[in-house]
Parts: C-alpha cells; structure tokens; sequence
C-alpha cells in the first residue's frame, strides 16, 4: 500500500512538472518583449485635433500603426498577412484611417484614436495589376466623398462611413491601367487617367455620385510610356516614354488630352536614363538623371524648365501647403557625418524656410525617405518636423535641429541569430558599483521576506517587484557565473548587426555593413547569414571572440558575396573582404586553426569550393582531412552527395579553392514529389548519453549521427494552399537520408496530408507539423532512430571482457542497422515555426517550443511527442514517465512561454544553451523581438531568484540562540540538582 | 513433353515454396524482393548472386510462368553501370523484373533479376588502383525504369576498399516509387572496417544482394472515441497490477527489521559477557553509597 502512495505521489509530482507556469508576479523578471513595425514606406501625419499629435504609418512588414510624435511610441498597431501587403494609406472624414492592402482587394477602415476596425470591405479583382487608393481631402465633414479605389483592372468608388461600395466600373477587358484619380473639390466629377497597354492615354470623365461615364477621350502615344509618372497639378502629368529619355506632360484640361513633349537632353547636357522621382510637388517634378536630382518646373503651357540640380543622393519629401497658397517640401542630403535637412518653398527654391545640420550615426547609411509636417510653433510661424526613414530602416523624428526620437526598425526584418559570451568581468572593473550596500541587501531581503510572509503592503509590493526587475545586476556587460547574461547577434536585412542584450534587450552596439572595396557595383551588401568564426577559450581573457557576416552584392544567386569578420564585444570591423565568387552554401568545420578560428567551407554556384580563412596552417589542417570532408546540395527535386577531388588551380592560381565531384544522387521523380523542406540537427548541439533504458531494463541505442537530413517532399498538386486537393491527390513523404553515402534510413508516406512542413530534429528524433486532410486536422508525427548494429552491447560481461563494439570506429560506409519508431498525434493548432531547447550538457529533458499561428510559443514536453506511449502503460512503463496515449497533443494555457505577449509576425526561435544545465535561452523574432529564459525540468541545480536568504539566516540565528539558551538552562538545571 | 514442363513446374514451385519456408527473417520492411531464381537452396533471401552462365539459361522459364496470367505485366530490363573514380561509365550489369500495373493505375516493379558482368581485364587493374587509392567505386541506374535513363540517373558511391572479402561482395538497396528509382544504397553487406585496409579479393566474382524498397505507409493517427476513454476510468478493476516478489514489495521493511534484529543479536552477544561487568560495577557502587 505504501508503496501504492508512494508511486502515486511520484506521478503526481512528474505530472505537477508539466503543469509549468509563471506567476503573475514573475513576468518580465526574466523576458522582455520589444515591439516594431518594419520599414515604413507610408506616413501620413494626422495634426487636426490638438494635443494628441500621432502619424499614421504602414509599413513593408505589412503594418499599419499609428506612432505618437512626441515619444515615438505605439499607440496602437496592426499586423496584416503576410501575403496582406498595403498599398496605399489615407485619412478619411478625418477620423477613419483607411488602407488599401492585397492588390487592391481589401480596403479596411481603422478608427483613428484606438485603432478598431471600422468596417472592411473585399473588392472585386479579376487580374494583378497596381493599385491605387485615392481618398478625397474633404475639408467640409458631413458631405461624403467616395473613396475611388483601382485595383485589379475594377475602379470602384467606397463609402468612406461604412465601406460600402457604391459603384463599380469593369475595365478589365480593354486592359485599361488607372495612373491617377484627380478629385477637384467642389465638383463631383472624377478625373481618371490611365494608359492601356503603356501606348495609349485615356481619360474617363466619371459622375462621382452615379459612377456613369460622362466623357471619354483618348489619344495614342506612339514611343509608348514606362509607366513612371508624377503628377504636378490637378489638370497634368508628366510621364517618361519607354525610352526613359523623352518627358511627356499630359495635360487633361476638361477631359481633353494634350501630350507635349520635352526631350532630356534639352533640360541637362549629359543627358542619360532618366527617372522620376516619387516625390510630389506641386507645378514641379523631380527627376534622376546621371546621379544628378533635377527640379524642373512645369509652366502653365506644359513648359518644362530645370530650376535646381543637387548633385549628391538627396531624399525628398513631398510638398506640403503653408500659409499663404504656397507650397513647402523638405530635401534631406549628407555631408560626412552630418545630414542637412532643408525646407524650401516650391515656387521659390531660394527661399529656405528651414535649414538644420544633424550628427547623424555612421551606422544608419543614408537617408531612404523623409516625410514633411508642419506645425504652428509658440511664435505663430510656421515649424517643421521630418520624419525620415534611414537605410538601416531605422525611423527618426528631426525637430529643432535635433533628433527627437529613433525606433530601430530594422530589427523587425532579422535573418539571422547566433549568441555571444560577454566579456569576462575583469578584477577592479567597477562590478562593486552596480552592487548595493549592505544596508540596502538587507533592506531588499527583509522586503522579499515581508512577501513571502503575507506581510507585505500594496508599496511593498511595487517595491519589492522593481527590486526585484533591477536586481542581481542582470544588465551588467560581464559574464556570470550561471552564464544567464549574454549577447544576441542579430542580422537584419538592411544588412546591420545588432548584439542585445539578455538582461534587457538593449542594443549594446550595431554594425552596418560596408562594402569592401566601396565599388560602384555594390554600394551596401545585404546580410545573409552569421557564423561564430573564433570562439578563444584558451586566451578568453586577452582575445576577443569575432563572429563571420556573409553578405551578397544583389538579390541574384550568382552575385558576388561578402565577408565580414566583426569583434563581438566592441562591435567594431575587424576585417571584410570581398570574395568575388558566390555564395550557395556556407559550411563551418569541426576544425579550429590555432588562434581558435573557425574553418568554413563556401560553395560558389560554378560547383567549387572555397576554403576560409584563407592561411597556410587552415590549409595544411584542411588538406589532413581532405578525403573525409563530403557535403551536399539540394535542388527542386534532387539531392546530391559530393566530395572534395582536387585544387582548383588548373582553372584558377587560387590554392584555397577545390573542386569536387558527384558521389550520389536522391532523385525525387518531379510527377508525384516536391522537396518542400529540409532539415539537418543543429551542429553546436550536446547529446548527454546514446542508451535509453527502457522500463524493462532494456537498452536501445539512440542512433546519433551529425550526417541525417530530414527531407518532405508533397506531391506537386499538394504544394499549394491547405484544402486546394482532395486527399487521394496528394500525399506527404518523409525521408531519413545519410548525407555521406546518400542512403535512405528511412522513409514514410502518410497519404491524404498536405504541407506546409515544419520540423525540428534534435539528438535521434525529428518531430514534424503537417496537414491531414482526411481527418480535416494538423498532426504531428514524430520519428525516433536507433542503432541495431550496437544492441548486443547489453551485456555486462562483454563489457567488461572488452567484447563490445562501442569504442570501435563508426563509419558511413557500414551497412547501418537501424530500425524506427513512430507515432502520429493530432495538434490543434497552425504552426508557424518549431524549435527544441538545448542545454549545455543535454541532461534537462526537452521542451518543444511551437510557435502557434496566434503568434505565441507553446512550450510542449517531448514527452507527449514519445512513439513509445502506449493505450495502458504498464506501472513499470508509468514510472519511467510514459504518458497514457491520447489522439490529441495537449494545449495547455500555462505552457505559453510568451504569457500575455504575442510575438507578431513570428518567424523564428532560436535556442542557447547557459551554464546552468537547467537553463536555456529563448529567442524568438518576427516583427516582435522576444526574450525569455527557460527551465523545460524547473530549475533543479540552482535556487530561485526570490531565495530568501534573511530567512534562512533569521531560522540560523534563531536556532543557535535557542541551543545556547537551552544549554545554558541544562547546566543550571544538573548544577542545581548536584547541590540538592 | 508438356508433361515434363509441367513437372518442372512443379519442382520449381516447390522450391519457392521451400524459399518461402525458410524465409521468415529479415524481410519485415522488405515489400518486394528480387531473387535468382537458379539458386533455389540458397539460404539469403534476397540474393541474386554471380553471374554463371547455367543461371541466366533458367530465368526465362520462370519469366514465362509470371508472365502468363495477367497481361498488365510486362518485364523491363535497365542495366547497372559503373565508374571507377573520375573515369566514365559503362555497363556492369542488368537488372530485369516485371512491371507490375495495379488496377488503381499504381507500378509496381516484382520479381527483380540481377546479372552481374564479371570484372573485364582492364577493369580490374582499374578497380586495383582504386583500392591503392582508397577511391570511390561508382555505380549508376536510371531513375525511371520504362523511360530509361528517365530524367538523371541515380548515383551511389563507396570506397573500393569496402568491397573486397573473400569475393566483391555488394549489397544494393533499391528504393523505388512506382516505376522511378528515387535512390539507391550501395555498399558491403556487413560493416566496413575503419581504417579501411588494402586487401585484394580472392574471386574476382560478385555476390550481389538486391533489395527493392517501396515507401511505407504511415499508420493511421490513432483516433479514440468517447468508450475508450470511459473504459480507461474503470480500468482500475480491469487490469490488476503485476504480481511482484516478495522481497520488491516489503524490502522497506524488511531492511530496518533486519537492522533491528542485527542490532539485538550483537547487543545480545555483549549481554552475555556484560552480566561479569554489570557485578563488579554494582560493587563499586555500594561503597560509594556507604561513603554518603
């Protein structure tokens, strides 16, 4: 019986480790969360009511939120779709923030003040075309403008009050484009301009009210336009022709079609490919011709003349009205370190009405977009304000000649992550500052005390939770000794690197990458991807660790990359070279040069391989394991093996470039399977032992190999949308394949299931996310490999007599014996990414971490996803921690480790280990950046934060005082005895 | 002479049914699985090995039997093709097996032959080089079986020193989705020692092992409806704990018992001699007490 209770209380305990939460209380002691919104591409200020100052932005992270002016802050915000792009944002009635997202299909109306969703309306769209959004400017509130709509070959004309769609005109048969939509106020006739086909300019008169056609005209061009077009004034356009070197002003007074055209070279003399800029102003355009920006000025005869030319990169915002019928735009260029941002009257370019020189950080590159406000300053003259947006998408408010406020929004678009150590805290660096004084320490622990009595007051409480957020000097820029304090190397796709930090998520420096060589060709690289390149252990104290940027000139797959090498504790270039070849892969070895470099491997898209760094002693390393060095590529629908073969210097004088040749093939066949994701284990990860006991006292020998990748392939019907086949159409198979000799281990097929496929493989299993279309739900499998080859090793006299086989070489080249095993469990979620935590021994059992299309991250024990659980375990099976089988994988709200967060648009986890075993980092990253530290087995070899030590040395001391006390009591009771 | 075809019918079905009877291991994952039909006492399953002459003579036979029932089948022929290193590739041997076409529109390829060429002159000075070098022997088949080569051909590798036994031994996996190879494995049945030693082979002859390999099929998620669930409420009464020995249920008990009796036994021991002490310390007393 006891034994009974005993084994109940175990399981007890067991299941209470599952049932993981937070306190109240405890959140944000060890997370933070930071919110962005991404590089803005709109803004729209909104300064009608006093007070509360805000500018409306929409983003190309596909977000629309509205920032306070002052702080830069959130007021509130909204994350569209991914597939949800915005193509225009407008301010309707003067309280509805209207935006133009997919195409033009969806037209959404937002409540200015708390960002709730007015009403949204889907618009028909028959074809992809642009689309444009065009809100009227109505300065009387109560007479109702239709909002006129283009998109997807249908104009439509919206209600502004409650979306709804008044009238619709179908243009898709005459392929008919909508350039612009001029809305004179104080008339309800809408001028609507388009090109079909690029050749032929068309102007529709269009009743606002009734949506009739009052007029049409139309006129062929015959260069044929490029579609680039600015509009000037209300009645004329200027647009390029297909040759980029003629402009043509098309003036559309009452519905008649005028062209006029003005040949560049006439404007400049060293005339080239123009282009115009996007920046509006009125009665005047800009144009980019040769590097040069020039300000020609549209006469009232369509008269083109230059008035102005800057010769460096300027950025323009567009006009904007100021007293007076006049019109103000702001121009934003640098010199060295400083920007000049220059407010000018548009018909006088002489007049600067603003001019204020700005440091500006070298890291944030150059000036992508201003966008102008004005206000009414104390003095009652005009002030202006720019918001402008940097290269490294970082967002600025200018004001007054100073920089009011910055968000780094690059962070929103993170590529890559990988973690760095501190530098260690040397002795006599002010550590003892941030250290309290004794009177203090005691002060905090009789507070925790007073908490943890139930004695604290509603102040205490506060005090103690602020205590508690700033305490043990988690910010501190040291190493500690529970290695919780650490640095986050974030890559952005601007190509800056950020390290944060893990106390508090501050930036502790950035980095943006510069092209070597500052050639013409590649002005910025953009970052692809992040490696620890030296990592000194040995000389930790007097050497800095540096992690390898790789970069690439250009979106295309053959364009020359870029290395960077950059100081992880200053943040400072160390080095970065130009490579001139092309990066498709980049393989760090397990090798180590001695000065602790990492070698890498990086396959260019001719086939060759090149070795980094590019020394003698790499070389010479490199070349003592030239025959065991295999890698791999995967195509659409081929996987191949190869190997090193020989030096390249036939072809090349380069000693550090190989060739290689083709040692096998998977070939997928492209009528029934698409390779839809790939995955292999992560190669920094620690596997503690290789046996699993089973409850029988059973070994099974986990097969562990760092050369598995996990492929899924669908078929290609089933490649689409979830839903879009029936399930006897496609299917889902999964592979197992040696990346060495190209053997399959494994391979499953699961019919009647769809992608999309998220995976994560650690140790010997790999747990997979899919759809099943039969059942109409995700599952999730998971699949676990054991080596049959060892399993005689069981017996302990083999072991001792030295008859095993566990010391002996494992090599590819064996047949493997393995054997699988695997189970299917419905999940009731969407997925959007899965992660595993990893530990600095591997000891701590696992967590998954699932990041749930709610944008939040589940952390789920591997226990659940384990193919040996069973209808009815045994009490043997019960005690190893074998949860009964259910069909279903638990959701429970206390493992959400994002708790009351959400990380918007989530695109990836990443894990760390710390030095505590119990312990790993979370870091998770999408539009949201979020940071947590997790305990998947609580944390068994270290006490809790809120440890209260007073406690323990109040019982101490109280202890004592009772034994001298009780002793002292003894003696005068025997010392009286005695004399009786 | 109908008759003795009969008969030798007869035998040869026999002799697959002694093949089936002797079969029971090893084929677990093994959907389809080739074998030479010449071989008949042969104990490995799935072999198809060395290519003598005598062997090819009798695979027609059986050729002909498979063939007769059904005319969706049809025998397709596609031939192994080998590289030594970096060199080009030539034929090594033919692999032949029945297509077999399933009613719902699914291939499947049956009864897989293999004849292995034996090494040619050149090729084995070839192949020796290799195994100075430590090189990789290179084998390729085409990755549709009816459209050969299909659309690239699937290459496996292994270095030559693998091989070498008594024979060349080799083991091939075949896996195939309908009539398309996807991949083979290609390498010595057993382990391959590492470091990997020169050794020549004795025969200059192959012993070859095929399998053919289809995909899986997942099981299906288990589903549980509501009477499984509350069947699992009761099971308390359904399914009673294994009995367990004595000693693993009471051990708890039994240790301090144990503690406690050893205890008394060796306190019992000291008593024996204790009563002489116990005497002289009660003299001692008395005049202590005379003393007061």
């Amino acid at each position: 019986m006891a034994i009974r209770v005993f084994l109940t209380l175990l399981l007890f305990l067991s299941s209470a480790i599952l049932s993981f939460a937070l306190y109240e209380d405890q959140a944000g002691l060890t997370d933070w969360h930071q919110r962005y919104i991404g590089k803005v591409k709109h803004a729209v200020f909104h300064t009608q009511k006093t007070g509360r100052k805000r500018v409306i932005v929409s983003t190309e992270e596909n977000v629309v939120a509205s920032l306070d002016l002052r702080h830069g802050e959130i007021f509130w915000r909204h994350v569209l779709g991914t597939k949800d792009a915005i193509d225009g944002v407008g301010i309707a009635l003067g309280k509805y923030v209207i935006t133009l997202s997919s195409e033009g299909s969806t037209l959404r109306a937002w409540n200015l003040p708390d960002g709730q969703m007015v009403w949204e309306t889907s618009l028909h769209s028959a074809q992809h075309s642009k689309s444009l959004l065009s809100v009227p400017i109505n300065l009387k509130v109560d007479k109702d403008y239709p909002i006129i709509v283009f998109g997807g070959g249908y104009l439509h004309a919206v209600s502004a009050i409650d979306g709804e769609v008044l009238w619709k005109k179908d243009f898709t048969a005459e392929g008919f484009e909508v350039q612009r939509v001029l809305q004179p106020p104080g008339s309800s006739i809408i001028y609507v301009l388009g090109f079909i086909n690029f050749s032929e300019a068309v102007v529709y008169q269009i009743d606002s009210k009734s949506g009739e056609v009052v007029a049409e005209k139309s006129m062929m061009f015959p260069g044929g336009f490029s579609g680039e077009i600015s509009s000037v004034s209300s009645d004329k356009v200027v647009v390029l022709d297909s040759t980029r070197s003629i402009l043509v002003t098309i003036g559309f007074i009452d519905g008649d079609i005028s062209f006029q055209k003005t040949p560049i070279s006439d404007l400049v003399e060293d005339s080239g490919k123009a282009e115009i800029l996007s920046a509006l102003l009125s009665n005047m355009l800009a144009v980019k011709v040769n590097k040069r920006t020039l300000f020609v000025k549209v006469g009232g005869e369509g008269k083109l003349e230059v008035v102005d030319s800057l010769s460096d990169e300027t950025a323009m915002s567009d006009s904007l009205p100021v007293a007076d019928d006049q019109e103000a735009f702001a121009s934003v260029h640098h010199e060295g370190s400083k920007i000049h941002l220059m407010v000018k009257l548009v018909n006088e370019l002489d007049n600067v009405l603003l001019r204020e020189t700005i440091q500006m950080d070298q890291h944030r590159g150059r000036v992508h977009k201003v966008f102008m406000n004005n206000y009414i300053r104390t003095d009652r003259s005009n002030g202006f304000r720019a918001l402008i947006v940097m290269e490294d998408h970082s967002l600025l408010l200018l004001q007054q000649g100073a920089i009011v406020w910055s968000r780094e929004e690059g962070l929103a678009s993170v590529t890559d992550v990988t973690t760095a150590e501190l530098p260690l805290g040397k002795d006599g660096v002010s550590v003892a500052k941030v250290e309290h004084t004794l009177f203090e320490w005691l002060k905090g622990h009789v507070l925790k005390l007073k908490g943890s009595l139930l004695l604290a007051s509603p102040e205490d409480v506060v005090a103690i939770q602020e205590l508690r957020v700033k305490s043990s000097g988690k910010n501190k820029l040291t190493r500690d000794h529970n290695g919780f304090r650490k640095l986050i190397l974030a890559l952005t796709r601007p190509g800056k690197l950020f390290a944060l930090h893990t106390g508090d998520g501050r930036i502790v420096w950035s980095m943006l990458l510069k092209s070597p060589s500052n050639s013409q060709a590649c002005e910025r690289p953009n970052g692809i991807s992040l490696y620890q390149w030296q990592v000194p252990h040995h000389h930790a104290m007097d050497e800095n660790p540096s992690v390898l940027v790789v970069g690439k000139c250009g979106s295309d797959s053959s364009a020359p990359g870029v290395l960077s090498f950059v100081d992880v504790y200053t943040g400072k270039e160390i080095s970065s070279s130009d490579i001139g070849h092309s990066v498709v892969q980049v393989m760090p070895l397990p090798f180590t040069d001695s000065t602790e470099q990492r070698l890498h491997l990086i396959a260019d898209t001719v086939g060759h391989v090149h070795l980094y760094p590019k020394t003698s002693e790499a070389l010479s390393i490199f070349q003592r394991e030239f025959q065991n060095v295999y890698w791999y590529t995967v195509e659409a629908d081929i996987i191949r093996g190869h190997v090193m073969k020989g030096s390249c210097s036939s072809e090349t004088a380069d000693e550090y470039c190989f060739t290689t040749r083709e040692l096998w093939t998977v070939v997928f066949p492209s009528e029934s399977e698409k390779i839809i994701s790939t995955l292999t284990r992560k190669p920094n990860e620690v596997v503690h032992t290789q046996a699993k006991v089973n409850s029988d006292q059973d070994l099974l020998y986990k097969y562990v190999s760092r050369n598995l990748l996990f492929v899924a392939t669908v078929s290609p019907k089933g490649a689409g949308e979830i839903g879009s086949v029936t399930p006897e159409e496609s299917s889902l198979v999964v592979y197992l394949i040696d990346t060495i000799t190209g053997r399959i281990l494994h391979r499953l097929s699961h019919q009647g299931c769809q992608g999309p496929v998220h995976a994560v493989f650690s140790e010997n299993w790999v747990v997979y996310h899919y759809f099943n279309l039969r059942a109409h739900k995700y599952e999730v499998t998971v699949v676990e490999i054991y080596d049959q080859s060892r399993a005689e090793n069981k017996n302990v006299w083999k072991l001792i007599l030295g008859k095993h086989n566990l010391t002996a070489p494992i090599t590819s080249y064996s047949r493997p014996e393995v054997f699988t095993k695997s189970q299917s469990y419905f999940f009731a979620q969407s997925v959007k990414t899965i992660a595993v935590t990893s530990t600095a021994k591997g000891i701590t059992s696992k967590q998954l971490l699932i990041g749930t299309i709610g944008d939040q991250i589940l952390a789920l024990d591997k226990r659940f996803v384990d193919p040996r659980r069973t209808l009815n375990p045994s009490q043997a099976e019960k005690e190893e921690g074998i949860i009964p089988l259910t069909d279903t994988l638990p959701i429970i709200p206390q493992a959400y480790i994002t708790h009351s967060h959400k990380v918007e648009g989530l695109r990836g986890i990443v894990t760390a280990p710390s030095k505590l075993e119990s312990t790993t980092h979370v870091f998770a990253y999408g539009v949201d950046l979020f940071y947590t530290r997790l305990a998947p087995s609580k944390t068994y070899d270290s006490l809790t934060d809120d440890f209260s030590y007073a406690l323990l040395l109040i019982t101490i001391v109280a202890l004592v005082a009772a034994i001298y006390i009780t002793w002292v009591l003894s003696e005068k009771k025997e010392l009286s005895e005695k004399w009786r | 002479m109908a008759k003795l075809t009969l008969l030798f019918f007869l035998s040869i079905l026999i002799f697959s049914s002694s093949i089936a009877f002797q079969s029971d291991e090893l084929l677990v994952d093994d959907d389809e699985f080739g074998l030479e039909g010449a071989k008949p006492r042969s104990t490995d399953l799935h072999t198809s090995s060395s290519s003598s002459p005598q062997q090819q003579q009798q695979t027609p036979t059986i050729r002909r039997r498979y063939s007769d029932p059904t005319d969706l089948d049809s025998k397709v022929q596609f031939t192994l093709e080998h590289a030594f290193g970096d060199s080009d590739f030539s034929p090594a041997g033919t692999f032949s097996a029945r297509l077999k076409t399933w009613s719902h529109g699914g291939k499947t390829l049956t009864k897989l032959r293999f004849s292995r060429n034996d090494f040619s002159a050149e090729e084995k000075d070839a192949f020796k080089n290799l195994l100075k070098g430590d090189d990789f022997y290179r084998i390729r088949l085409p990755s549709n079986v009816v459209k050969p080569p299909g659309r690239e051909f699937v290459i496996a590798s292994v270095r030559a020193r693998c091989l070498p036994r008594d024979g060349l031994d080799e083991h091939f996996i075949i896996h195939m989705e309908g009539a398309n190879i996807l991949a083979v494995s290609y390498g010595s049945p057993g382990a391959c020692q590492y470091p990997r030693q020169l050794k020549l082979p004795a025969k200059w002859s192959f012993n070859s092992h095929t399998i053919l390999k289809s995909s899986e099929q997942a099981p299906r998620t288990p589903i549980f409806t509501e009477e499984i669930l509350g069947s699992e409420n009761v099971e308390g009464e359904v399914e009673p704990p294994p009995e367990r020995s004595f000693w693993a249920k009471y051990w708890m008990y039994l240790i301090p018992l144990g503690l406690v009796v050893m205890n008394a036994v060796t306190q019992a021991s000291n008593m024996a001699e204790e009563p002489a002490g116990g005497q002289a310390g009660g003299a001692q007393m008395q005049p202590a007490a005379r003393r007061r």
